[in-house]
């Protein structure tokens, strides 16, 4: 403030020629580093999300059912990272040209530009192609976990695995194209910058879909349409992943800055780490208010969606808001997971983890919240964004689920919900040594 | 001989082992219990759902002691586990038949 005080009285010409080297650019090669490096670094930051999506569901769910959710969560990583590799990045990034859809083919790097004699680091925009490859895949493993928790307890492993298969192959990265890819969507301008409706709401749209169908477990619902508890296995676990999927966050938003090159970016990776921070820490102070008001106690499992809706609520602009507003957007996505749990539970939409409010419902809101702060952004193109986006994932996702059912089967017989899916699906049990009454 | 069987809260455990012990009782035996009375457990809310606890945990203690004993060791447990709520439990004391120490083969007051 000073300098720029001293700028006005003109007094200080040649101390602002002095200063503008600083700003120069790094050298192309230096930005070719760092932005890889921001994307290896950021990437395994989301991967470890997996981990984070795993104890919160283990937690959530009974403990007869607590290692068959592991099973999914390790298998469906390991899924769409093969998939994404095969068939999803190329479907999503490459040739899209403004439509619909990318390429069926293998991705394989290209960084000859980078090597040899002459290389092009471009405008310090550049970066490993591997690197690349690897924030997205990480990215699709992130949808994929969303639906294993609101279907927990009743679906059978091979046709939810199967699923993961649509979804991660083809339905993420065909509706991510639209706008990551360089399609249709962002050629109108809709802005979501790390993924509130792109990666959140269409992991909440395939979860919905597939609640809907499979239909809510055992004594879930009594014939009144009271909902009845189910407490889960381990409150200490679901903390434990709820602060797991915070930290894998920065990554996820961070990252999403896409580069590292100059003080810029490194100052709006800055901004975003705290508002990340701000939105999750505004969604459990909102959903413990709410729940003590509404509940008269304050429910653990609801604080811990709370954090989980403030960040996906600030994820689709996690960079332009102020921290005030970052904390208002993501104390809004806690109370909407507050009154939207009681919504789902009067339609008997059984959603084990609470996945649909924190992903679905505050992925929508956080990509209208878009335009609070991000002035390039339109309501109407925001709006065009989420319903398409939804409609094709659940057109989709609707195909994929009543396929699989009619063919193979989707839900675990009565019997072996009853029984746990440990015993009946895995032959093995989270806790063998814990008697159960 | 007398059999008292208490039902404490599980808290109250330690300060109830005190006061017999105080009151000159050698031994019991305390195993963990649940179970409900006339307020018939209570009610818990999770994620907006609200769910009975009809079984609430108690611990049960078991202690056998000669008939001059008794009113000492029930008032003991009495002051020791009242913590003037609901649920703080109950005393019954049954007459005993027989005692009999495994080790040495003692029996009546000599075996406890």
């Amino acid at each position: 403030m000073f300098i720029n005080k001293l700028k006005n009285f003109g007094l200080i010409a040649g101390l602002t020629v002095m200063a503008s080297p600083a700003m120069a650019e790094v050298p192309g090669e230096t930005a070719f580093i760092f932005n890889t490096l921001l994307f290896l670094i950021m990437g395994a930051f989301v991967m470890w999300m997996a981990a984070g999506f795993a104890m919160l569901e283990s937690g959530m769910v009974r403990s007869k059912n607590v290692a068959t959710i592991c099973v999914k969560n390790v298998a469906l990583f390991a899924i769409a990272g093969i998939l994404y590799y095969v068939v999803g990045y190329n479907l999503m990034y490459s040739g899209v040209d403004a439509g619909f859809i990318g390429e069926f083919s293998m991705w394989s790097p290209d960084d000859s530009a980078y090597l040899g004699e002459t290389p092009d680091f471009g405008e310090g925009d550049t970066y490993a192609a591997g690197s690349d490859w690897f924030f997205q895949m990480v990215f699709v493993a992130t949808a994929a976990s969303i639906v294993s928790g609101t279907l927990a307890e009743r679906i059978k492993l091979w046709p939810f695995l199967g699923f993961v298969a649509l979804l991660t192959a083809i339905i993420y990265p065909i509706q991510g194209s639209w706008t990551w890819g360089g399609g249709w969507l962002s050629e109108m301008g809709f802005a979501d910058f790390a993924g509130s409706t792109i990666v959140h709401s269409v992991g909440g749209w395939a979860a919905l879909t597939g609640a809907l169908i499979l239909g809510a477990r055992s004594g879930r619902y009594t014939s009144a349409g009271a909902p009845v508890a189910m407490p889960g296995s381990s409150m200490p676990l679901a903390t434990l992943g709820t602060f797991i999927l915070w930290l894998g966050w920065f990554g996820f938003n961070g990252g999403s800055q896409l580069a590292l090159g100059s003080a810029e970016n490194a100052i709006a990776i800055s901004q975003i780490f705290i508002n990340t921070n701000l939105a999750a820490a505004g969604g459990v102070v909102a959903a413990m208010i709410a729940s003590q008001m509404v509940y008269k106690k304050v429910d653990l499992t609801l604080a811990l969606n709370g954090a989980i809706g403030g960040l996906v609520s600030i994820t689709a602009e996690p960079l332009a808001p102020t921290g005030g507003l970052a904390i208002l957007i993501g104390a809004v996505g806690g109370l909407l997971i507050v009154f939207s749990v009681t919504v789902l539970d009067r339609f008997k939409i059984d959603d084990v983890v609470g996945a649909i409010p924190a992903h679905l419902v505050c992925g929508i809101w956080g990509t209208l919240a878009v335009v609070l702060s991000n002035g390039e952004a339109s309501l109407v193109t925001q709006l065009i964004g989420i319903a398409s986006v939804g409609a094709f994932v659940v057109v989709t996702s609707s195909i994929g689920w009543l396929v699989l059912k009619v063919v193979v089967g989707i839900r675990a017989s009565e019997e072996e919900e009853l029984l746990g899916l440990d015993k009946s699906e895995l032959g093995i049990e989270a806790y063998p040594e814990f008697s159960r009454s | 001989m007398k059999l008292i069987i208490a039902i404490v809260k599980p808290f109250k455990l330690d300060a109830v082992r005190e006061a017999l012990t105080a009151a000159g009782v050698d031994g019991m035996t305390a195993s963990e219990a649940k179970g409900f009375g006339r307020q018939k457990g209570q009610t818990e809310i999770y994620r907006g759902a609200e769910y009975e606890v009809n079984f609430l945990p108690k611990v049960r203690l078991e202690i056998v002691l000669d008939d001059d004993k008794v009113e000492a060791a029930c008032e003991a447990i009495r002051s020791a586990a009242n913590s003037e709520k609901i649920g703080d439990g109950k005393i019954f004391v049954l007459s005993v038949e027989e005692a009999i120490r495994i080790r040495t083969g003692e029996t009546g007051a000599a075996a406890i």
